[in-house]
């Protein structure tokens, strides 16, 4: 019964989180470009969802779809609502990593004939990775830890398991602190490893070039 | 090759640049000196449309220059080389000038290699063809970037105060090969503060000053008998 529950959690949390880098590149790479409209409609998109609790977006997902007639099944609904969800969160992530890379960078690639789509695709966002993975990771983590609020809709995930175990053997203690434990289990060696990452980072920072501050103060 | 026709150019209420008319003849060789602020670097900035004119015109090859055609064009005609190198630091020394050739010039990988380790050459680089940037000094790093200028072939080449980042030290190093450069027919637009290259390259020499040609002339001129003011003064400064 756990077993099931959790590979259920896990499931929903993979395709939630391919959902969610997808969705964060996307709007991550619109929200630096230079079209307003564009820029708008990511930050819309960004404020909503992450302004709004996850568990209204799944009830709104769950019931209020339905009043629409359009049923979608639980594990749909932990995808999307999940996802997209996190997608926001991701979305600032490469954001951030974006404008941490030099100007010079885009100059260098427009000075080649580099479109938009082209210089972000081969220059800007492979130097990003490097930067965002640790962040990006610690949204990986939150994202599991988050995939329990599909208990609430009868979602057959971990959660739901240890609920459902709870209430019928009345042993509330152990069932929940054995899905805490498996929780952990996903989440800690994600954890300990962006740390670990993100520490060896700052101790040999050298692929970066060394950076001269005249070059942003457009010398004429 | 290339020619400014009454640019201006704002930076908000700041005027950079006032009514600038320039050609630039094919296979020129153009040295642009002035004081910082006078509106040099805008001025080559405006020739790859890095920075869009306010009002004016740019021609490159007879085509004029526009946010709409300004990717194919630039892609087509010219190259640039930057104060701060800009090399991509996620890629070794070969992959940087074999990845704008492979990607827009469409030449497949085995040609850009062989092209990129011929310019490697030139540059005096061939061995550090595996090396990210990051652990090349500042003068090798300015000269891996002006081999991958060289890489694709254009007929333009911009310079945009290439030694001002260097230490006095490796400075040489780097005129060496612009002066190496300046004997093929490739057009060289040169911002630039040594007057010592400027004497053996150029072909005419640009003063500028508060967004303004102030003066324009051989070498030579410069260095005998400057007629403005203004020109005196800042050659006072730079020529020690």
């Amino acid at each position: 019964m756990f077993g099931e529950g959790f590979l259920r959690t896990i499931e929903v949390a993979a395709l939630a989180l391919i959902l969610a880098l997808v969705l964060g590149i996307i709007f991550g790479v619109i929200s630096t470009s230079n079209n307003k409209v564009m820029r708008g409609i990511a930050r819309i998109y960004v404020e909503f969802f992450q302004n709004t609790p996850l568990v209204i977006q799944v009830f709104f997902l769950y019931n209020g779809l339905a009043i629409a007639g359009l049923r979608l099944s639980v594990f749909v609904i932990g995808v999307l609502g999940i996802g997209v969800y996190h997608g926001a969160y991701v979305s600032e992530v490469v954001k951030t990593g974006i404008t941490s890379i030099p100007e010079g960078q885009v100059e260098a690639a427009k000075s080649q004939g580099f479109t938009y789509i082209q210089y972000m695709r081969y220059i800007i966002l492979p130097q990003t990775i490097k930067i965002i993975l640790p962040p990006l990771t610690n949204q990986a983590v939150n994202l599991i830890k988050n995939t329990s609020v599909l208990a609430m809709i009868s979602g057959f995930d971990l959660m739901y398991m240890a609920d459902s175990w709870a209430s019928s053997s009345l042993d509330y203690g152990p069932s929940y602190v054995f899905a805490g434990l498996l929780y952990f289990m996903l989440c800690f060696p994600l954890a300990t490893w962006a740390r670990k990452y993100e520490e060896r980072l700052k101790r040999n920072d050298t692929t970066r070039t060394l950076y001269d501050p005249c070059e942003e103060a457009v010398t004429c | 090759m290339i020619k400014l026709q009454d640019v201006n150019k704002y930076f908000g209420e700041h005027h950079v640049l006032k009514d600038i008319n320039l050609e630039v003849a094919e296979g020129e060789k153009l040295v642009i000196i002035g004081p910082s602020g006078s509106g040099k670097s805008t001025t080559v900035r405006c020739m790859n449309f890095l920075e869009a004119p306010t009002s004016g015109h740019v021609f490159i090859d007879g085509e004029e220059l526009t946010q709409k055609n300004k990717i194919q064009l630039v892609r087509q005609t010219s190259a640039m080389v930057f104060q701060s190198f800009n090399l991509y630091p996620h890629k070794t020394v070969l992959e940087n000038l074999t990845l704008a050739p492979i990607k827009l010039q469409k030449l497949s990988k085995e040609e850009a290699i062989k092209k990129a380790r011929k310019y490697l050459a030139i540059v005096g680089l061939s061995e550090k063809e595996n090396a990210y940037p990051a652990t090349l000094s500042g003068g090798q790093q300015q000269r891996v970037a002006i081999a991958r200028a060289l890489a694709t072939e254009k007929k333009i080449i911009l310079f945009d105060e290439p030694t001002s980042a260097l230490d006095p030290e490796t400075v040489q190093e780097v005129l060496d090969v612009m002066i190496k450069l300046s004997k093929e027919n490739i057009t060289m637009v040169v911002v630039t503060h040594e007057m010592g290259f400027a004497r053996v390259v150029a072909d005419r020499v640009i003063f500028m000053d508060d967004g303004r040609i102030v003066e324009e002339g051989k070498p030579e001129h410069f260095f005998e008998n400057p007629t403005e003011e203004r020109t005196k003064l800042f050659l006072s400064k730079i020529l020690r």
